[in-house]
Protein backbone atom coordinates (compact mmCIF):
# COMPACT_ATOMS: atom_id res chain seq x y z
CA UNK A 1 0.00 0.00 0.00
CA UNK A 2 1.28 3.34 -0.93
CA UNK A 3 1.70 6.13 1.77
CA UNK A 4 0.31 8.76 -0.61
CA UNK A 5 -3.00 7.27 -0.62
CA UNK A 6 -3.16 8.71 3.00
CA UNK A 7 -4.10 12.38 3.46
CA UNK A 8 -4.21 14.37 6.22
CA UNK A 9 -5.72 17.38 7.39
CA UNK A 10 -3.34 18.50 10.25
CA UNK A 11 -2.84 22.28 8.83
CA UNK A 12 -5.91 23.02 8.89
CA UNK A 13 -6.63 21.03 12.59
CA UNK A 14 -3.55 22.81 13.75
CA UNK A 15 -5.35 26.55 12.32
CA UNK A 16 -8.43 26.05 14.15
CA UNK A 17 -7.00 24.87 17.90
CA UNK A 18 -5.78 28.73 18.45
CA UNK A 19 -2.82 28.15 15.13
CA UNK A 20 -1.02 26.03 16.75
CA UNK A 21 2.46 25.80 15.89
CA UNK A 22 4.21 22.55 14.43
CA UNK A 23 6.86 22.42 17.18
CA UNK A 24 3.55 22.86 20.12
CA UNK A 25 2.13 19.54 18.02
CA UNK A 26 5.41 17.74 17.82
CA UNK A 27 6.10 18.30 21.87
CA UNK A 28 2.53 17.12 22.65
CA UNK A 29 2.77 14.73 20.18
CA UNK A 30 6.36 13.72 21.10
CA UNK A 31 8.10 13.52 18.07
CA UNK A 32 10.08 16.35 16.44
CA UNK A 33 9.06 19.17 14.02
CA UNK A 34 10.97 17.73 10.99
CA UNK A 35 8.29 14.82 11.68
CA UNK A 36 5.24 16.68 11.35
CA UNK A 37 6.34 18.82 8.79
CA UNK A 38 7.20 15.19 7.01
CA UNK A 39 3.74 13.76 7.52
CA UNK A 40 1.62 17.34 7.16
CA UNK A 41 3.84 17.45 3.53
CA UNK A 42 2.71 13.63 2.58
CA UNK A 43 6.46 12.11 2.93
CA UNK A 44 6.00 10.41 5.99
CA UNK A 45 2.73 7.96 7.27
CA UNK A 46 2.83 7.40 11.02
CA UNK A 47 2.15 4.48 12.87
CA UNK A 48 -1.23 3.67 14.25
CA UNK A 49 0.18 4.77 17.56
CA UNK A 50 1.58 8.60 16.17
CA UNK A 51 -1.47 8.96 14.61
CA UNK A 52 -3.80 8.08 17.47
CA UNK A 53 -1.37 10.58 19.71
CA UNK A 54 -1.88 13.29 16.70
CA UNK A 55 -5.25 12.72 16.66
CA UNK A 56 -6.07 13.00 20.76
CA UNK A 57 -3.49 16.30 20.82
CA UNK A 58 -6.57 18.04 18.58
CA UNK A 59 -9.59 15.82 20.59
CA UNK A 60 -10.83 14.62 17.15
CA UNK A 61 -11.25 11.11 15.67
CA UNK A 62 -8.42 9.84 13.76
CA UNK A 63 -10.84 9.60 10.68
CA UNK A 64 -10.90 13.54 10.99
CA UNK A 65 -7.34 14.05 10.96
CA UNK A 66 -6.30 11.24 8.59
CA UNK A 67 -8.30 10.08 5.49
CA UNK A 68 -7.38 7.31 3.09
CA UNK A 69 -8.12 7.40 -0.10
CA UNK A 70 -6.63 5.67 -2.62
CA UNK A 71 -9.63 6.95 -5.75
CA UNK A 72 -7.89 10.23 -5.19
CA UNK A 73 -4.32 8.99 -6.06
CA UNK A 74 -5.39 7.33 -8.97
CA UNK A 75 -7.31 10.88 -9.81
CA UNK A 76 -3.71 12.73 -9.37
CA UNK A 77 -1.61 10.03 -11.73
CA UNK A 78 -3.98 10.69 -14.11
CA UNK A 79 -3.67 14.45 -14.17
CA UNK B 1 18.53 21.51 5.79
CA UNK B 2 17.66 19.85 9.01
CA UNK B 3 20.12 19.17 11.81
CA UNK B 4 19.88 15.17 11.22
CA UNK B 5 21.13 15.92 7.31
CA UNK B 6 23.84 18.06 8.13
CA UNK B 7 25.06 15.31 10.68
CA UNK B 8 25.46 12.63 7.35
CA UNK B 9 27.03 14.94 5.45
CA UNK B 10 29.26 15.65 7.97
CA UNK B 11 29.87 11.79 9.01
CA UNK B 12 30.23 10.70 5.32
CA UNK B 13 32.78 13.39 4.18
CA UNK B 14 34.61 12.84 7.77
CA UNK B 15 35.07 9.07 7.23
CA UNK B 16 36.00 10.03 3.18
CA UNK B 17 38.62 12.26 4.83
CA UNK B 18 39.90 9.52 8.10
CA UNK B 19 40.39 6.92 5.18
CA UNK B 20 42.43 8.90 2.57
CA UNK B 21 44.59 10.37 5.68
CA UNK B 22 44.92 7.03 6.99
CA UNK B 23 45.74 4.89 3.77
CA UNK B 24 48.04 7.78 2.70
CA UNK B 25 49.62 7.94 6.45
CA UNK B 26 49.55 3.88 5.69
CA UNK B 27 51.44 3.78 2.18
CA UNK B 28 53.68 6.62 3.52
CA UNK B 29 55.25 4.93 6.34
CA UNK B 30 54.75 1.02 5.48
CA UNK B 31 54.64 0.29 1.63
CA UNK B 32 56.74 3.12 0.12
CA UNK B 33 59.51 1.78 1.09
CA UNK B 34 58.83 -1.95 0.98
CA UNK B 35 56.47 -2.89 -1.53
CA UNK B 36 56.40 -6.57 -0.13
CA UNK B 37 54.81 -6.10 2.95
CA UNK B 38 51.33 -5.72 0.97
CA UNK B 39 51.72 -9.55 1.15
CA UNK B 40 52.30 -9.54 5.25
CA UNK B 41 48.70 -10.43 7.20
CA UNK B 42 50.16 -9.00 10.19
CA UNK B 43 50.79 -5.76 8.17
CA UNK B 44 47.07 -5.72 7.10
CA UNK B 45 45.99 -7.37 10.88
CA UNK B 46 47.55 -4.24 12.84
CA UNK B 47 46.28 -1.84 9.53
CA UNK B 48 42.73 -3.01 10.42
CA UNK B 49 42.87 -2.75 14.52
CA UNK B 50 44.26 0.55 14.13
CA UNK B 51 41.79 1.88 11.74
CA UNK B 52 38.84 0.90 13.97
CA UNK B 53 40.01 3.40 17.32
CA UNK B 54 41.49 5.95 14.70
CA UNK B 55 38.29 6.21 13.11
CA UNK B 56 35.66 6.19 16.23
CA UNK B 57 38.27 8.85 17.77
CA UNK B 58 38.75 10.78 14.86
CA UNK B 59 34.95 10.96 14.12
CA UNK B 60 33.82 11.70 18.03
CA UNK B 61 35.79 15.14 17.79
CA UNK B 62 34.21 15.82 14.10
CA UNK B 63 31.29 15.40 15.11
CA UNK B 64 31.66 17.41 18.86
CA UNK B 65 33.31 20.38 15.97
CA UNK B 66 30.49 20.20 14.06
CA UNK B 67 28.01 19.87 17.12
CA UNK B 68 29.55 23.46 18.43
CA UNK B 69 30.27 25.02 14.85
CA UNK B 70 26.39 24.23 13.95
CA UNK B 71 25.29 25.89 16.94
CA UNK B 72 27.40 28.88 16.58
CA UNK B 73 26.09 29.44 13.32
CA UNK B 74 22.58 29.04 13.19
CA UNK B 75 22.14 28.41 17.00
CA UNK B 76 20.23 24.89 16.18
CA UNK B 77 20.04 22.83 19.22
CA UNK B 78 20.74 18.73 18.58
CA UNK B 79 17.33 17.23 18.89
CA UNK B 80 16.99 15.58 22.13
CA UNK B 81 14.32 12.88 21.13
CA UNK B 82 14.83 10.18 18.07
CA UNK B 83 11.60 9.22 17.10
CA UNK B 84 9.70 6.61 14.82
CA UNK B 85 10.82 8.34 11.72
CA UNK B 86 14.21 8.88 12.99
CA UNK B 87 14.50 5.37 13.95
CA UNK B 88 12.77 4.20 10.28
CA UNK B 89 15.43 5.99 8.39
CA UNK B 90 18.27 4.46 10.87
CA UNK B 91 16.86 0.97 9.95
CA UNK B 92 16.36 1.72 6.11
CA UNK B 93 19.71 2.85 6.01
CA UNK B 94 21.52 0.32 8.17
CA UNK B 95 19.85 -2.50 5.42
CA UNK B 96 21.74 -0.37 2.80
CA UNK B 97 24.51 -0.35 4.30
CA UNK B 98 24.89 -3.95 5.74
CA UNK B 99 23.82 -5.01 1.95
CA UNK B 100 26.96 -3.32 0.34
CA UNK B 101 29.45 -4.76 2.74
CA UNK B 102 27.63 -8.22 2.48
CA UNK B 103 28.39 -7.88 -1.69
CA UNK B 104 31.79 -6.70 -0.37
CA UNK B 105 32.46 -9.27 2.07
CA UNK B 106 31.39 -12.15 -1.06
CA UNK B 107 33.42 -10.20 -3.24
CA UNK B 108 37.02 -10.25 -0.77
CA UNK B 109 36.08 -14.16 -0.83
CA UNK B 110 35.81 -14.60 -4.32
CA UNK B 111 38.60 -12.72 -4.73
CA UNK B 112 40.68 -15.64 -2.88
CA UNK B 113 38.83 -18.11 -4.98
CA UNK B 114 40.57 -16.67 -8.60
CA UNK B 115 44.63 -16.31 -8.16
CA UNK B 116 44.61 -12.47 -6.98
CA UNK B 117 46.93 -11.46 -4.18
CA UNK B 118 45.82 -11.81 -0.68
CA UNK B 119 45.94 -8.04 -0.54
CA UNK B 120 42.96 -7.53 -2.73
CA UNK B 121 41.18 -8.85 -0.18
CA UNK B 122 41.76 -6.82 2.47
CA UNK B 123 41.59 -3.77 0.08
CA UNK B 124 38.18 -4.92 -1.13
CA UNK B 125 37.22 -5.39 2.87
CA UNK B 126 38.24 -2.22 3.95
CA UNK B 127 36.75 -0.53 0.67
CA UNK B 128 33.40 -1.81 0.72
CA UNK B 129 33.55 -1.11 4.71
CA UNK B 130 34.04 2.05 3.87
CA UNK B 131 31.39 2.19 1.11
CA UNK B 132 29.03 0.89 3.25
CA UNK B 133 29.63 4.00 5.60
CA UNK B 134 29.08 6.50 3.06
CA UNK B 135 26.45 4.97 1.46
CA UNK B 136 24.25 4.70 4.57
CA UNK B 137 24.98 8.56 5.35
CA UNK B 138 23.91 9.39 2.10
CA UNK B 139 20.75 7.40 2.28
CA UNK B 140 19.80 8.94 5.47
CA UNK B 141 20.39 12.10 3.62
CA UNK B 142 17.75 10.72 0.83
CA UNK B 143 15.12 9.40 2.88
CA UNK B 144 15.18 12.92 5.32
CA UNK B 145 14.66 14.92 1.92
CA UNK B 146 12.82 12.77 -0.41
CA UNK B 147 10.51 10.79 2.60
CA UNK B 148 9.93 7.02 3.77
Amino acid sequence: MSKHQIFNNIRKLRFHANEMTQQELADKAGVTRQTIVAIENGKYSPTLELAFRIARVFNTPLEEVFIYNPEKMIDNEKQ
Amino acid sequence: MNYHEKRSLVSAFSSIIILGIYSLYIYQKYIAGNVEIVNNFKFWGKSFLFLIPVSIVAQIIIHIIFAIINKIATNEEEPNITDERDKLIELKSIRISHWIFITGFFLAMGSLTIPFQPYVMFITLIFSGFLSAIASEFAKVYYYRKGV
